[in-house]
């Protein structure tokens, strides 16, 4: 009610701030502030920026076919896929060129969502500050690629989910052949599997 | 320990007096003392950005400047070095010698008012019987410099930030000096050395602020000084949300640090002359030297300027002139008169005079600020 009184209240919450900020943890009112480059927070499993390429054991054994969805669903229009082809000039189910321009690229996660085949994640890499953004922001198929371990290591959830369907995939397929084997080897097969079932 | 500085320039003063003559001592004394507050005056400036920045970060949850050295102690010298490197623009149709003479201009009065300030016991460097007369002249030419930036950018926010600092200085020293005027009489000197030792009683506690008129002169001079250095709640010359930087919206590189220099030394020796004047100046309890008394209430004033910074918002112009005019002024000449009645009667008079005075002038203070409502106009025909 006094004249003022209402200045004073407001004078003691900013002393109590600085009082606090050096006496009081994080999250009791004191700095909450992390010191970036020496400490920096947990990473969230659904951080999401740039994408990488998975492979499977080795570097050869990319999941990528070179079908070129993730390329024509990027809104900026920022992967660049060229098929390789043999000897021959038949086309091999993997990319000759794979490039990403990550000064184009703007973390939507169309791609991730677009493959068909599980070849394209979202990374959790972000501290991809450059001196040259021509050369060393554009980064090609060997920038790109990384193993699946290293997959499962930043996102467990969505990577044990890709495994599994994966493997039942596999399963599927592996039965399927078999199946395929009996049926060449027995006179009189028995009617196949339903043709369209999901995993397939 | 209290005389430290003391005998230290005496000590100098005994070297050079081998071989020099007495006249050329005396220069030299004068030398000495110039150096130590033109050494003084910046540093102190330079450490008073950071601690602004880290007090008001630390009220802000931030913890400030770190990086550059522990704790960012290098921080200051790091923006004098961009500073220094900064290009220097003048505006295509500014008024070149004004433009240039502004910040060189500014930065002096704010040093020539270290000359008067008592650092501490035998550290007054000028001991002028008019002391505190000179800081109230050589402060308020600080007005000018600043209109000459305004003038001479040759831009509409500076010419408004300008004109907003000269109403404001103006008006701002009247509260200013009236507030100041008890101490004056009662000690019937000028001198700051003088005031100092006027409270020197009390072991060293009996300061004028802790008396009833010292309290509220304390208070009103203090507020007027910030005010007087344009600090926050009073920087409507410098507001950004409004007219950019004020004065200084075409200074860049030295020249805009100069006037942050002049800034921040302002409201250093503000403190300084309103702990000389109130709180004692370099009197204190004898466990402590007295420039570090002197320099620990300036330094808790400046604490106090940069809290209120980090709190409150900007005055609006027409608070702020009123304010001072409506409120500080009348209430000032009230408690000159207040100051004299406790000074000068003595037994239940003093104590029954005082408390009436006090709330007469309440009630005439309540009474001349009350808003202006016009009565509500009762149409007779038009309803």
């Amino acid at each position: 009610m006094i004249f003022g009184s209402g200045i004073l209240k407001g004078m003691l919450v900013t002393l109590k701030n600085f009082t606090s900020s050096y006496f009081k943890g994080p999250d009791e009112g004191g700095l909450f502030t992390v010191q970036y480059p020496e400490k920096r927070l947990p990473e969230k499993e659904n951080f999401r920026n740039f994408p990488f390429l998975v492979f499977d054991n080795t570097p050869d054994n990319l999941r990528c076919v070179a079908c070129d969805i993730c390329a024509k669903e990027c809104p900026p229009k920022c992967i660049y896929i060229v098929r390789e082809f043999d000897k021959e000039g038949r086309p091999l189910k993997r990319p000759a060129t794979f490039d990403i321009d990550l000064t184009v690229c703007m973390n939507c996660g169309f791609c991730e969502e677009a493959c068909p085949f599980d070849a394209i994640y979202m990374d959790h890499d972000f501290e991809i500050a450059n001196a040259d953004r021509h050369d060393k922001l554009l980064y090609h198929k060997d920038d790109l690629l990384k193993s699946n371990e290293y997959f499962r290591k930043i996102r467990p959830t969505n990577a044990s989910a890709v495994d599994a369907r994966r493997h039942e995939a596999e399963e599927k397929k592996k039965a399927a052949a078999a199946a395929v084997a009996a049926k060449a080897a027995a006179p009189k097969p028995t009617p196949p599997a339903a043709p369209n079932s999901p995993a397939a | 320990m209290d005389q430290i500085f003391v005998t230290l320039k005496s000590g100098i003063l005994d070297q050079l007096g081998r071989f020099l003559p007495d006249w050329a001592l005396v220069v030299h004394s004068v030398l000495i003392s110039i150096t130590a507050i033109a050494i003084l005056g910046p540093v102190t400036m330079m450490y008073l950005t950071l601690l602004e920045r880290k007090v008001v970060g630390r009220m802000q949850n931030r913890p400030g400047p770190n990086r550059v050295g522990k704790w960012g102690v290098l921080q200051p010298i790091a923006d004098g070095i961009k500073m220094l490197t900064k290009e220097d623009i003048v505006p295509l149709r500014a008024d070149g010698v004004l433009h240039f003479l502004a910040p060189v201009l500014i930065v002096m009065p704010a040093l020539l008012v270290f000359a008067v300030i008592p650092f501490g016991r035998n550290m007054t460097p000028v001991n002028l019987n008019i002391g505190f007369l000179y800081f109230i002249a050589v402060s308020s030419t600080s007005a000018i410099p600043i209109f000459m930036a305004s003038w001479g950018s040759r831009n509409k926010y500076a010419l408004l930030g300008g004109m907003r600092v000269i109403a404001q200085m103006i008006s701002y020293e009247v509260p200013m000096v009236l507030a100041a005027v008890p101490v004056l009489m009662l000690t019937g000197s000028l001198s700051t050395n003088d005031i100092v030792t006027a409270q020197s009683g009390w072991g060293g506690l009996q300061w004028f602020a802790l008396t009833p008129w010292g309290f509220a002169g304390f208070i009103i001079f203090f507020l007027c000084g910030v005010a007087e250095c344009n600090r926050s709640p009073f920087d409507l010359a410098e507001a950004e949300s409004e007219i950019i930087a004020g004065f200084h919206t075409e200074y860049s590189g030295m020249k805009f640090a100069l006037f942050y220099m002049a800034e921040f030394m302002n409201s250093f020796t503000v403190s300084a002359i309103c702990t000389t004047l109130f709180l004692g100046g370099w009197q204190g309890p004898g466990f402590l030297p007295s420039w570090l008394w002197f320099f620990l209430k300036t330094y808790s004033l400046i604490f106090v300027m940069i809290w209120f910074r980090g709190t409150l918002p900007r005055f609006r112009i027409d608070q702020l002139m009123g304010l001072a005019w409506k409120l500080l002024l009348p209430m000032t000449l009230a408690n000159i008169l207040i100051a004299g009645f406790w000074h000068f009667t003595h037994g239940w008079i003093k104590i029954a005079g005082s408390i009436a005075l006090v709330i007469a002038s309440y009630e005439g203070l309540v009474r001349l600020n009350q808003r202006y409502t016009p009565e509500k106009r009762v149409y007779t025909f038009a309803e």
